[in-house]
C-alpha cells in the first residue's frame, strides 16, 4: 500500500471507530453482551415524542391580561391619588380605555400642572398627553417599552411556572421552553406520558390566585343579585361565581353561589410566598392553608385589612371564589384559607407554591402518541430501511460487479456516520427522521451511480482505468455538490419553518447528505485507489 | 451490466408530444382539485381532531360510523389504514370535522365524544374492573401491590414497578398496544399463575386501544400553512439563487418551472387518490423539489460542459446528447430511488402513507420532466433570443467556467 492509501485507511477507519464509540461506547472486559451494545445504542439516539410515545401541547399566554391587569391598578391607584386630601384634584372620571390607556376627564385647567407633576412623580412607565376632541381631559399611556416588558416578564414568569409544576409530576425529560412559532406560545413535550389530562390538570389548575374585597353576596343566582343592585353593577365590581359554602342544617345545600366583588384584587399569587397545609381550625378533620406573603405584598394587605376588618376577602381562583371569609383582624404576611379536604388542600398548596400563572392560558394544540404506536413505527421505519438497503446494495452489485463492492461499503458506512453523527449532536430521530435516512440511501446511490457511470464512459473512451478513476471523481464531484447544495437548501428552509418532527427529518437529511460527501467521494475512491494498486495500474476495472 | 448504453433518442424533437403529456397531466390535477373541491387539508392545517385506534376485532366501518352517528358525529370521517407487514391492520383514522368558530375546548369534546361511541358500541367491559389496554404502568403496579401474588410483603413496591412496567412494554411493543387474552402475558418474566390471577381480577380486556389522538386549534392550522407555503417558496427561491450562481439564470428559471410543474401534477394525483395534506407531506415535496432539481442539475450540468466541447453544434443537438449520456445515470438513480419509496410506501405504515405517495409519485414526474420538460425549455429560450443569448452569457460569467474547467483539468491531471 501506498503512503496515500495508507493515510486515507487510517483516516477512514480512525472515523469509523469513532462512529461506532459513539453509538456503543467502548468495548468492556468481559465482552459486552449484545443487550449492552443494544442499550448503550437505546441510550444514545434520542427518540422524538412520535417514537417514543408521549404528550406534545402548545399553549398560549395570554399576556395581554397581565397588561390589562398593570392599567386596572394604575386607574386604582391614580383615582385615589386624585381624591388624597395632599393633591385633591377634582376630576369627573378616571376611566381605563384599553389594556394601554386611560382616559381622565373634566380636570379643571388651573390643575393641569399639578395633575402633571402628580402623574410624573407617580407613575414614571405612563405619559400624558391631552386627549384628542376633549377640552380639560387627558389620555395617560403607559409606554410601549413598559408593555413590552410586562408581556415578556408574563411570558417568562409562565413558562417557570409551568416547568416547576410539571417537575412536581416526576415525569422524564419534559421539555417546557418558549415556541417560536406564534405569539406567546410555550410547548409543553412530555415523553412518556400518554394520558395529557394529568398533566392540564396541574398546568391549569388554580391558573390564578385572587383575594379580593366582597362588596356583596352571596347570591343564589346572577339574576337575584342584579335585581338586587338594580340592574346595574356598582362601578369597579363584578359578579363572580364560586363554591356554596356548607348549608346550615334544614336549608337546602346550594350547589353554586354568586358574590359581587372587587373588580382589583388586594394581592394575587404573585405576591406568595410560601403556602403550607395544616389542620383546619374552624372545622375538625379538614384541612387549612395556610400562606405567606411577600413584603410588598404585605406592605398593601396590612393596611387593607385594617380598613376593612369586619368585611368579607374572596378568595379566587381561575376566576371562582373558593370562600370568603370574615376580615377578622389586619393581616400582615400571614393567612389562612379554611375548609378544604386533605387532597384539596395539598393540591391547592402545591399550586400556590408553585407559584400562580400570571395569566391565564389557552390550548392551541394537543397530540398525544401512544406508546405502541411509537414501537410499530420504529419497527416499519427498520424494516422499510433494511429492505431498501439490501435491496439497493443488491442490485448495485449485479450492475456494477466489483464496484457495487465498493457502493455498498460507502452506503455502510455512510449509516454509521449519519447516526453517530445524530447521537454525537444529540439530534433527535422522529418518524420523519427515519424517512430521511431512507431518503439518504437513495441520495448516497445517486452520488455513486454519478461518479461510476462516469468512470465507465471514460473508460469507453479508451482511458487506462487509474485515470478513468481519477478523471470519473473529478468529473462527477462539481454535479453531487451541486445536487446536495440544492436539497440541503430545502432542508435549511424545512428546519428552519418546521416544527418537531419535520425538523426531525430536515436534521437528518441534511447529516445524511454531508457524511455522503465523505463516504461516495473519499471513501469510495479510497477503495478504487487500493484495487488499482493491488491489481496493477494497468489492470482491467470490473465497473 | 449495461443498460441504455449509447442511445441516441432525438429528445428535443419530441418536445410537443412532452408538452401535450404535462399539459395532459396538469389538466387531470387541475380536474382532481376542481372535483374534490381543492386541495384537502390534513388537520394540521386546518384544524380538527382525530383519533387513531386499533381494534382486537375489526368492525365493519359501517358499524364504526353508526355508532359515532349515535353521539352526533355522523359527520366523521372513518379511513382504514392498511399495511403489508400486517401491523396497521385492525385500524381505523376517525377525523371529526372542524366546525367553524370551533376552539380547543370543543375539538377536546369531540375526542371525548368518539372513545365514549366507542366504548359504548365495541367495548363490554366489567363491572368495577379497569381496562387493562388503556391501564398506566402506576394502576398496574398498584394492582399488582395490593393483591402481592409474588408473596413480598410490604417492601415490594419497586418489585411490581418493574413488572408492571414489563408487562406493558410487552403489551405494547409485542402486542401493538392491545392484548387479546391474558394467557399472552405468561411470555413476560416474572409472570406467575397468582400474578396473572392479580391482574384478571382487577382488569379486563378493552376491544380496542388509542394509538394516537391529536387536537389542532384552527389558528395553529392558519399559522401551519402560512409557514409551509412561505417553506416551500423560500426552498425554491433559494435554489433558484444557487442555480442562477452556479450556472445561468435561465437554466435556474427552467428548473424552477420544471419543478414547479412537479408539483402541481404530484399534488394533482395526491388530491385524486384521496389523501390529504399534512405537515410530513410538505417536507415530501420539498424533497421531491431537491430530487428533482437534482435530475435536472445532472443534465444541465454536462450541457454546459458540452456547451464548451461542442461550439459549433446546433443547442437542440448538445441537449439531446448531454439528456443521452446521463440517460443511464437518470434511469438507474430513479429507479432505484423509486424502489426505495415504493418500500417505504407498502411498509412504512399509516403514519407515512402521504409522505411516501409523494415521492412516489413526484420521483417518476420529477425524472419525467428532467429529460422531457427542463432542457427543452433552456433551448426554446435559447432560440427564442438566438443562440447567441446563451453562449454570450456563458461568455459573461467566462471566469467562472474557466476556473472550473482549469480546476477540472488538473484533476484530471492527478
Amino acid at each position: 500500500m501506498s503512503t496515500t492509501v495508507k493515510t486515507r485507511v487510517f483516516l477512514i477507519l480512525a472515523l469509523t471507530l469513532l462512529s461506532l464509540f459513539g453509538l456503543f461506547g467502548l468495548p468492556k472486559f468481559p465482552p459486552t453482551s449484545w443487550q449492552d451494545l443494544r442499550e448503550n445504542f437505546e441510550n444514545r439516539i434520542k427518540l422524538g415524542l412520535d417514537l417514543r410515545g408521549g404528550t406534545h401541547m402548545v399553549l398560549q399566554v395570554q399576556v395581554e391580561e397581565a397588561v390589562h391587569l398593570e392599567c386596572d391598578r394604575t386607574v386604582d391607584r391614580l383615582t385615589d391619588l386624585l381624591r388624597d386630601p395632599a393633591h385633591n384634584i377634582p376630576f369627573e372620571e378616571v376611566r381605563k380605555l384599553d389594556s394601554t390607556h386611560i382616559l381622565i376627564r373634566n380636570v379643571p385647567a388651573d390643575q393641569a400642572g399639578t395633575l402633571r407633576s402628580l402623574v410624573s412623580d407617580n407613575f414614571p412607565g405612563w405619559d400624558l398627553g391631552p386627549a384628542p376632541g376633549e377640552a380639560n381631559s387627558y389620555t395617560l399611556t403607559m409606554r410601549a417599552t413598559v408593555a413590552a416588558q410586562i408581556r415578556r416578564d408574563t411570558m417568562r414568569q409562565s413558562i417557570e411556572t409551568i416547568r416547576r409544576r410539571i417537575d412536581a409530576l416526576g415525569l422524564t425529560e419534559p421539555t417546557i421552553a418558549e415556541h417560536g412559532r406564534g405569539e406567546n406560545e410555550i410547548l409543553v413535550q412530555l415523553p412518556g406520558e400518554g394520558d395529557p389530562a394529568r398533566a392540564k390538570a396541574v398546568i391549569q389548575a388554580g391558573g390564578q390566585l385572587e383575594l379580593r374585597l366582597v362588596r356583596g353576596g352571596p347570591y343564589r343566582t346572577q339574576a337575584e343579585a342584579l335585581a338586587q343592585m338594580g340592574g346595574v353593577l356598582p362601578v369597579g365590581t363584578e359578579l363572580v361565581r364560586g363554591r356554596a359554602e356548607r348549608a346550615n342544617p334544614g336549608e337546602p345545600q346550594l350547589s353554586e353561589v354568586w358574590w359581587l366583588l372587587d373588580r382589583t384584587p388586594v394581592v394575587t399569587g404573585r405576591d406568595l410566598r410560601t403556602a403550607t397545609v395544616g389542620p383546619s381550625t374552624r372545622s375538625p378533620g379538614r384541612y387549612a392553608v395556610h400562606f405567606t406573603l411577600s413584603r410588598d405584598g404585605a406592605a398593601r394587605f396590612g393596611p387593607f385589612t385594617e380598613a376593612n376588618v369586619g368585611q368579607r376577602l374572596a378568595v379566587v381562583l381561575e376566576g371562582r371564589t373558593y370562600n370568603a371569609p370574615v376580615i377578622n383582624s389586619r393581616i400582615d404576611d400571614q393567612g389562612v384559607i379554611e375548609e378544604f379536604s386533605q387532597q384539596e388542600a395539598q393540591d391547592l398548596a402545591l399550586v400556590l407554591r408553585a407559584g400562580a400563572l400570571p395569566a391565564s392560558i389557552r390550548y392551541l394544540e394537543e397530540r398525544v402518541v401512544g406508546p405502541s404506536l411509537g414501537a410499530d413505527s420504529i419497527r416499519q421505519g427498520f424494516i422499510a430501511s433494511v429492505l431498501s438497503l439490501i435491496l439497493v446494495m443488491i442490485l448495485m452489485l449485479l450492475y456494477y460487479k466489483k464496484a457495487g463492492i465498493n457502493a455498498s461499503v460507502g452506503l455502510l458506512l455512510n449509516l454509521v456516520l449519519l447516526l453517530a453523527a445524530l447521537a454525537y449532536f444529540g439530534a433527535v430521530l422522529t418518524l420523519p427522521g427515519i424517512a430521511g435516512v431512507i431518503l439518504t440511501i437513495g441520495m448516497a446511490v445517486d452520488s455513486n451511480v454519478l461518479v461510476f457511470e462516469r468512470i465507465r464512459e471514460e473508460l469507453r473512451l479508451g482511458k487506462a482505468p487509474a485515470s478513468a478513476v481519477d478523471t470519473g471523481f473529478s468529473r462527477a464531484f462539481l454535479t453531487i455538490i451541486d445536487t446536495h447544495v440544492t436539497t440541503i437548501v430545502s432542508c435549511l428552509f424545512l428546519f428552519l419553518f418546521g416544527t418537531g418532527p419535520i425538523r426531525g427529518f430536515a436534521i437528518t437529511l441534511t447529516i445524511g447528505l454531508l457524511t455522503n460527501l465523505v463516504t461516495a467521494i473519499y471513501v469510495s475512491r479510497t477503495i478504487f485507489l487500493w484495487q488499482l494498486e493491488r491489481a496493477g495500474r494497468q489492470a482491467a476495472l470490473s465497473i | 451490466m449495461q443498460i441504455l448504453h449509447n442511445v441516441n433518442i432525438d429528445w428535443l424533437g419530441k418536445t410537443k408530444y412532452f408538452l401535450a403529456i404535462s399539459a395532459l397531466l396538469l389538466l387531470v390535477s387541475g380536474w382532481a382539485w376542481y372535483s374534490q373541491g381543492g386541495l384537502r387539508y390534513g388537520i394540521d392545517f386546518r384544524g380538527g381532531t382525530v383519533v387513531y385506534v386499533r381494534f382486537a376485532e375489526m368492525p365493519g366501518v359501517d358499524q364504526i360510523r353508526a355508532a359515532l352517528a349515535q353521539r352526533g358525529l355522523g359527520n366523521s370521517i372513518i379511513q382504514q389504514s392498511w399495511d403489508l407487514t400486517g401491523a396497521s391492520t385492525n385500524e381505523v383514522v376517525i377525523q371529526l370535522e372542524l366546525q367553524a368558530e370551533d376552539e380547543v375546548e370543543a375539538l377536546e369534546a369531540g375526542k371525548e365524544a368518539i372513545l365514549a361511541a366507542l366504548r359504548g358500541a365495541f367495548d363490554r367491559p366489567e363491572p368495577n374492573k379497569q381496562d387493562f389496554n388503556a391501564a398506566t404502568p402506576d394502576a398496574v403496579a398498584a394492582a399488582l401491590a395490593r393483591r402481592d401474588p409474588l408473596g413480598l410483603g410490604p417492601a415490594a413496591g419497586e418489585r411490581y414497578n418493574e413488572l408492571a412496567e414489563a408487562v406493558l412494554t410487552f403489551r405494547d411493543r409485542e402486542r401493538s398496544g392491545l392484548l387479546t387474552a391474558f394467557e399472552e402475558l405468561r411470555q413476560v418474566e416474572g409472570i406467575n399463575d397468582a400474578a396473572l390471577a392479580a391482574l384478571r381480577e382487577q382488569f379486563y380486556l378493552g376491544r380496542f386501544a388509542v394509538r394516537s389522538a391529536e387536537i389542532v386549534g384552527p389558528r395553529v392550522g392558519q399559522q401551519l400553512r402560512q409557514q409551509a407555503v412561505l417553506a416551500t417558496l423560500y426552498a425554491l427561491a433559494g435554489m433558484l439563487v444557487y442555480i442562477a450562481f452556479r450556472f445561468e439564470w435561465v437554466y435556474g428559471a427552467a428548473a424552477v418551472a420544471a419543478v414547479v410543474h412537479d408539483v402541481l401534477i404530484t399534488l394533482g394525483f395526491f388530491t385524486l387518490f384521496n389523501y390529504e395534506l399534512s405537515l410530513t407531506v410538505i417536507a415530501a415535496l420539498l424533497t421531491l423539489v431537491g430530487y428533482s432539481m437534482n435530475d435536472t442539475i445532472v443534465i444541465f450540468d454536462r450541457m454546459r460542459e458540452n456547451l464548451r466541447l461542442m461550439r459549433r453544434e446546433p443547442l437542440a443537438e448538445i441537449a439531446n446528447r448531454s439528456i443521452n449520456q446521463t440517460l443511464s445515470r437518470t434511469v438507474l438513480t430513479s429507479g432505484l430511488t423509486f424502489l426505495v419509496v415504493l418500500i417505504l410506501f407498502l411498509f412504512g405504515g399509516e403514519v407515512l402513507r402521504g409522505f411516501s405517495f409523494v415521492l412516489v409519485v413526484g420521483i417518476l414526474v420529477g425524472t419525467y420532466s428532467s429529460v422531457g420538460i427542463a432542457a427543452a425549455m433552456v433551448v426554446g429560450w435559447a432560440n427564442w433570443r438566438g443562440r447567441g443569448a446563451l453562449t454570450g452569457s456563458a461568455a459573461g460569467g467566462p471566469r467562472k467556467t474557466e476556473i472550473t474547467d482549469r480546476r477540472l483539468a488538473t484533476a484530471g491531471r492527478r
